[in-house]
């Protein structure tokens, strides 16, 4: 075993595409973060949670990475009010496995349970319920935030750092700890509906059908063209008000390192088809939180499944008006591309504002699709792909990004400067030297 | 029937972390000892919140083997007997450092064999004859065979091992039980040095699962993961004109 402490270490993003080298500096306890940003000289760094952003907002090439998932801590919890305050490093994953049982959920959640407090705040993720409840940044209470300056901040939502802080893609300083209003559930049972869509169309309509559904999401085949553009399965959700409040369980199954590009046209189209077809993929039931949120946290590393080169991920928003024409331009763009996107999602996202400054949704629909990474031609077709969402007035995920330029990122986040003005000068990322320092 | 009550030794560690937060949800009592104040609170906190009934630090040098004995009592006088004792603290040291610096190897020989042993005696001395004890002591792979790497660390882990088969000997057929954990490498503070990627690197929560299962189970060893105990086995018989050549 080599002991190499400031021996640089290769890091992926989510999406594997290209490691970079850089030194990690571990943090076990709230203390070693606040050390770290004091400490930093004039290498850059940046703040590492669970690594689940596919692009480059965690990734930090040459610099030093502060690894904060080890400092997890509970500081206080009011289980009265389901008000949380935990180190940055809580995962969700641990969050829940103690407040569900307490009749405590998450108010906001993403698509996977493998994300830190401080990752979420720093891309103010979303989820299924974005248009009742906005972004997790909706119910940050308080936020911990030390900066190199040496101070160590406690920010409330009036606070203009806090507002850079949520969605500030970790440049504002380092996340110590955060402070989260949870929502009230009777049982850890969601009632469920899941229905056809035949086309685009159909997307729409459910989506307005479905105002009392708190929770709504749409996975479209990829593979359908022309008319039946657009295909795919509707799935609306609500907190059961019966059942037991049991936590989720603990069974990964590991995908093995030999099964390289595993998701190829074939076995795409194969899934597809089943999924769509089954004769329990559509109807009414209930099911527990965990395959409702988290279908494919099941699967560890799945990531892999691209192969060796990695993958990309779409994600837009474009204003509703320009929804259903840009929607069918980019299906259409990405069924051309000759490799078809395992999963393609569909939101409708409201207008409910989120305290964060440069959070990512805004009123309009949200498509989210995977591409594997096949060099040049994929990195062209994702451009085309930009160019399109820009010219609708939309914008691009950050979290999900690894490719859009600046000024296609400057056009959509117009307040860009704002963060960049209440950036801590000991933080950078490879995101931001991409879009953002070219012009500041 | 009063809850359990556990006291771990060096608990602000990693790996007595994660088992603990196992325990918690159990609604153990806790009593947390260690040398730093703030990190034990923030360790105290973590654990009510995830269920234990109590959890009260214990501000001490674990390695200050004269008052090992006051602080049992300390601990019997103010929380009753303990259930359970883990003793997690423990420092690797850096080998070419201690072979020349007498001082820091009797340092690191008292943190990880000396006072660790000691503990045990004045747990068992306080303890009525009838009362269940479990104590899980963390001891390591780098125990099993002397190498030149780490043969200071590795004879302290060594020679815990033969205190503890000892006790389980002793105690047989008490309801005082021994647990010997064997973890290999882990992912904590203690190894922030090594380049930790490859298949031999280790969680915290998977070395508590593991601890969790040998104790519900009534192992007396536990490597942790499994693969180690056949690794080590390997090692230990590789022929001396063989292992003196490996750079391990
Ligand atoms: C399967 C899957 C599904 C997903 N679904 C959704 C979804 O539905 N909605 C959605 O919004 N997102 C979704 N995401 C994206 C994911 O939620 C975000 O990328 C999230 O931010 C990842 O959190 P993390 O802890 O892994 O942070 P990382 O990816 O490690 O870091 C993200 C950012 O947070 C910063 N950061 C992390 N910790 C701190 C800290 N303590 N202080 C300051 N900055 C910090 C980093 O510097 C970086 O800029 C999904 C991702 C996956 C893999
Ligand atoms: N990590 C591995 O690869 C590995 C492998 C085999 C065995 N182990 C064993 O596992 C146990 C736990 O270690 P870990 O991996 O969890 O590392 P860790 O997180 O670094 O824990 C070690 C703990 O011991 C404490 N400690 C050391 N000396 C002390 C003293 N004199 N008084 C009070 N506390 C003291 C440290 O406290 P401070 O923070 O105050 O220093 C620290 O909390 C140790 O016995 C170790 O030898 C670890």
């Amino acid at each position: 075993m080599d002991r190499n402490t400031s021996e640089r270490q290769q890091v992926y993003a989510w999406g594997r595409l290209q490691p970079r080298a850089h030194v990690i500096v571990p943090a076990a306890f709230a203390d070693e973060m606040v050390a770290a940003i004091r400490a930093s000289d004039k290498r850059p760094l940046l703040c590492r949670g669970l690594g689940r952003s596919y692009g480059d907002v965690a990734l930090n090439g040459g610099g030093y990475l502060l690894d904060t998932a080890r400092a997890d801590h509970f500081l206080t919890a009011d289980w009265e009010t389901g008000v949380v305050r935990a180190e940055a490093g809580l995962s969700f994953d641990a969050l829940l496995r103690v407040c569900v049982p307490r009749g405590w959920f998450l108010p906001v959640t993403p698509g996977t349970k493998f994300v830190t407090l401080g990752g979420a705040v720093a891309n103010d993720v979303h989820g299924k319920n974005q248009e009742s409840a906005g972004t997790i940044g909706c119910h940050v209470r308080r936020i911990g935030l030390a900066r190199s300056t040496g101070e160590m901040l406690d920010l409330s939502v009036d606070s203009p750092l806090f507002a850079a802080t949520v969605g500030g893609l970790g440049l504002t300083g380092v996340i110590v700890w955060v402070e989260l209003k949870l929502l009230p559930i009777r049982s850890a049972t969601m009632d469920v509906e899941t229905l056809a869509m035949a086309r685009l169309d159909d997307f729409f309509r459910l989506s307005a059908e479905s105002a009392d559904w708190p929770y709504t999401v749409a996975w479209v085949d990829s593979l359908a063209r022309g008319p039946s553009l657009g295909r795919g399965l509707f799935m609306r959700g609500r907190h059961a008000d019966a059942g037991a409040l049991t936590p989720h369980g603990r069974k990964q199954i590991a995908v093995p390192h030999v099964a390289r590009h595993l998701l190829n046209r074939g076995t795409i189209a194969l899934f597809n088809y089943f999924y769509r077809t089954r004769p329990w993929a559509t109807g009414r039931g209930t099911m527990h939180y965990e395959p409702f949120f988290y279908p494919l946290d099941s699967l560890s590393d799945w990531n892999r499944l691209y192969g060796r080169r990695g993958f990309f991920q779409h994600q837009s928003v474009v204003p509703m008006k320009n929804a259903p024409e840009t929607l069918r331009s980019l299906l259409e763009l990405s069924a051309e591309g000759g490799e078809p996107s395992f999963l393609t999602v569909l939101k409708v996202l409201g207008d409910r504002p989120s305290p964060g400054l440069l959070s990512f949704p805004k009123s309009g629909v949200t498509l989210a699709l995977d591409l594997a990474n096949r060099g040049d031609g994929t990195r062209r077709l994702l451009d085309r792909m930009t160019d399109v969402v820009v010219a609708a007035a939309g914008r691009l995920y950050p979290a999900k990004d690894a490719t859009m330029s600046g000024e296609a990122f400057r056009a959509g986040y117009p307040q860009w400067r704002q963060l960049e003005e209440q950036r801590d000068p000991a933080l950078m990322s490879d995101f931001w030297r991409r879009v953002a320092a070219d012009a500041a | 029937m009063s809850t359990d009550l556990v006291v771990i030794l060096g608990a602000t560690s990693a790996i007595a972390q994660a088992y603990a937060r196992r325990r918690a949800a159990a609604g153990v009592r806790f009593v947390l000892a260690g040398r730093r104040e703030e990190r034990l609170k923030v360790v105290a906190a973590d654990l009510v919140t995830r269920g234990a009934a109590s959890a009260e630090p214990l501000l001490m040098d674990l390695s200050a083997i004269g008052a090992i004995e006051s602080a049992v009592e300390t601990i019997h006088a103010r929380f009753g007997p303990p259930q359970e004792i883990v003793l997690a603290y423990g420092i690797l040291g850096e080998q070419t450092v201690l072979e020349r610096d007498v001082a820091a190897a009797q340092a690191a020989l008292d943190v990880n064999f000396t006072s660790a042993a000691l503990w045990q005696l004045a747990f068992l001395k306080g303890r009525e004859a009838t009362q269940p004890l479990t104590t899980i002591v963390i001891g390591s792979v780098a125990g099993d065979r002397g190498r030149r790497t780490n043969f200071i660390y590795g004879a302290a882990k060594a020679g815990i091992d033969i205190f503890v088969q000892g006790l389980a000997h002793a105690y047989a057929g008490t309801p005082a039980r021994f647990v010997l954990v064997k973890p290999g490498f882990v992912d904590t503070p203690m190894t922030a040095g090594f380049v930790k990627s490859g298949p031999l690197w280790s969680t915290p929560d998977r070395v508590a699962t593991d601890i969790e299962r040998a104790v519900r189970r009534g192992a007396r060893v536990v490597y942790t993961p499994w693969f180690w105990r056949p690794i080590m086995a390997v090692i230990r018989r590789l022929p001396w004109f063989v292992f003196r050549r490996l750079k391990i």
